[in-house]
């Protein structure tokens, strides 16, 4: 398994976390795990509903409150992505 | 038509219509005539329909009302995940444990998780929009009205977003109706309470039990007017504004890339229709547009004063960011709308170049 590459995009807003997740992810080989780092809310609910519409699978969620963080980790779709 | 009404209603309900003068007299006829309208307009009795400053001053007198009223029956609020804020607000404010119901990806609520809330502790009141008005949802209203009745559970529809556009049924025991939605001149709301429902004030003492002060007898007589007319051309306008809409959900489908049209395609309102664009911020979004001339609303975090996305989008699990929300009113032409789709494309493009969001 290749180790995991971290996205982060702490202190940007919507949609940018999903933008450099996105980016990460067109080059990333199929497999790969991904994990972005946002501040902004609106990652908890954009992260999945990209996944779902790229056809990538949201394998870990986590959200430290103290330090105003989530953290998601996406494994990369083998397929090419739907458009 | 709302304007016509309320400045008809300028000569004789300027009056306080709690005065026993002929003036008063005349305000009061003016009002009790407003009410047997709308009352005749959604099946309820005169003595059932109350006129509230706003919609949500009747969102909320409804919940916090029945909340007094079965304050013995329950200490719990079963509702919706996409409820309008004031109605989760105040079922809050009514210190009441306040379970949210998940909703399907269309928006509709999970009829059997309603149906299993209720029973989970003793509830005071459950609620339910007759349509989502982010998404243009229709609720299954009818099935868990079943479901609270067989419980002896009030439920409070919430037909805010749909009433003047489509049939609000007779699922429900307590019911708001918001004017402005069809059209009327601000300053009244209304609040159906069927007669049985254990309803009880949360003012102080007053003439008017539901509304202290009592309602704008020209915002009430405008409502009632303006719901007639609707009313009277409800199905031409129907069919009319779902063409629109199926024009929309199919051509921003079909012609901008990695896009998602959101809410129910078939059960749905005549005249709202929404999607999220992957990779766009919906406040760069809303100002193209806005610059073509085209005035939509979002759902977006960026676009609200709290930076906080749509409760709505968030509990359906679709993209809150890139968010476009068109109402289509009476006066929306097709012409229109082919304009906003010719432009649509490129605007998105704009925001996504401008966000370095290309070939992702």
């Amino acid at each position: 398994m290749s180790p995991t590459v971290v996205v982060d995009a702490r202190g940007l807003r919507c949609p940018l976390p999903v933008i450099r997740l996105a980016a990460a992810a067109r080059d990333a080989a199929p497999g790969a795990l991904l994990t972005v780092l946002a501040t902004d809310p609106a990652a908890e609910h954009d992260v999945p509903a990209w996944a779902r519409m790229r056809g990538h699978a949201v394998v870990g969620s986590e959200h430290d409150e103290a330090a105003g963080t989530w953290s998601l980790t996406v494994e990369v779709s083998g397929q090419a992505p739907a458009a | 038509m709302a304007r016509r009404a309320f400045e008809q209603a300028l000569d004789d309900g300027w009056a306080d219509p709690r005065r026993l003068s002929t003036e008063g007299r005349r305000a009061r006829a003016l009002l009790d005539g407003a009410r047997e309208s709308l009352a005749g307009a959604v099946g309820a009795r005169t003595e059932e329909v109350h006129v509230a400053p706003s919609h949500t001053a009747a969102l909320h007198a409804a919940v916090l009302g029945v909340a007094a009223g079965r304050r013995r029956a329950g200490t719990r609020a079963v509702v919706s995940a996409v409820e309008r804020a004031a109605v989760l607000h105040a079922g809050e404010h009514a210190g009441l444990d306040v379970e949210r119901v998940p909703v399907h990806r269309t928006g509709a609520v999970d009829t059997e998780a309603f149906a299993a809330a209720l029973d989970d502790g003793p509830t005071a009141l459950a609620a339910l929009q007759h349509a989502n008005g982010e998404v243009g949802t229709l609720q299954p209203t009818g099935a868990a009205h079943a479901a609270t009745t067989a419980r002896g559970v009030p439920l409070i529809v919430d037909a805010g977003a749909s009433a003047g556009h489509v049939d609000v049924g007779a699922a429900w025991d307590v019911l708001a109706l918001d004017p402005r939605d069809w059209g009327s001149v601000p300053g009244a709301g209304v609040l159906v309470v069927r007669r049985g429902v254990r309803w009880r004030p949360v003012a102080p003492e007053d003439e008017d039990r539901f509304f202290p002060g009592g309602p704008s007898v020209l915002a009430a007589f405008a409502a009632a007017a303006s719901l007639e007319a609707v009313l009277a051309d409800r199905a031409e306008e129907d069919r009319r504004r779902r063409a629109l809409v199926d024009l929309v959900r199919t051509c921003v489908a079909a012609e901008v890339p990695d896009v998602e049209v959101v809410g129910d395609p078939d059960d749905r309102l005549p005249h709202v229709v929404t999607f999220s664009c992957l990779y766009v911020d919906g406040e760069a979004l809303v100002t193209e547009l806005d610059r073509a001339g085209f005035a939509v609303g979002s759902g977006s975090a960026c676009t609200s004063s709290s930076l906080e996305p749509s409760h709505v989008l968030a509990a359906m699990g679709v993209l809150t960011h890139g968010n476009v929300r068109i109402g289509l009113d009476r006066e929306t032409t097709r012409d229109d709308v082919e304009r906003f789709l010719a432009v649509l494309p490129g605007a998105v493009a704009r925001v996504r170049s401008f966000l370095g969001a290309q070939a992702l």
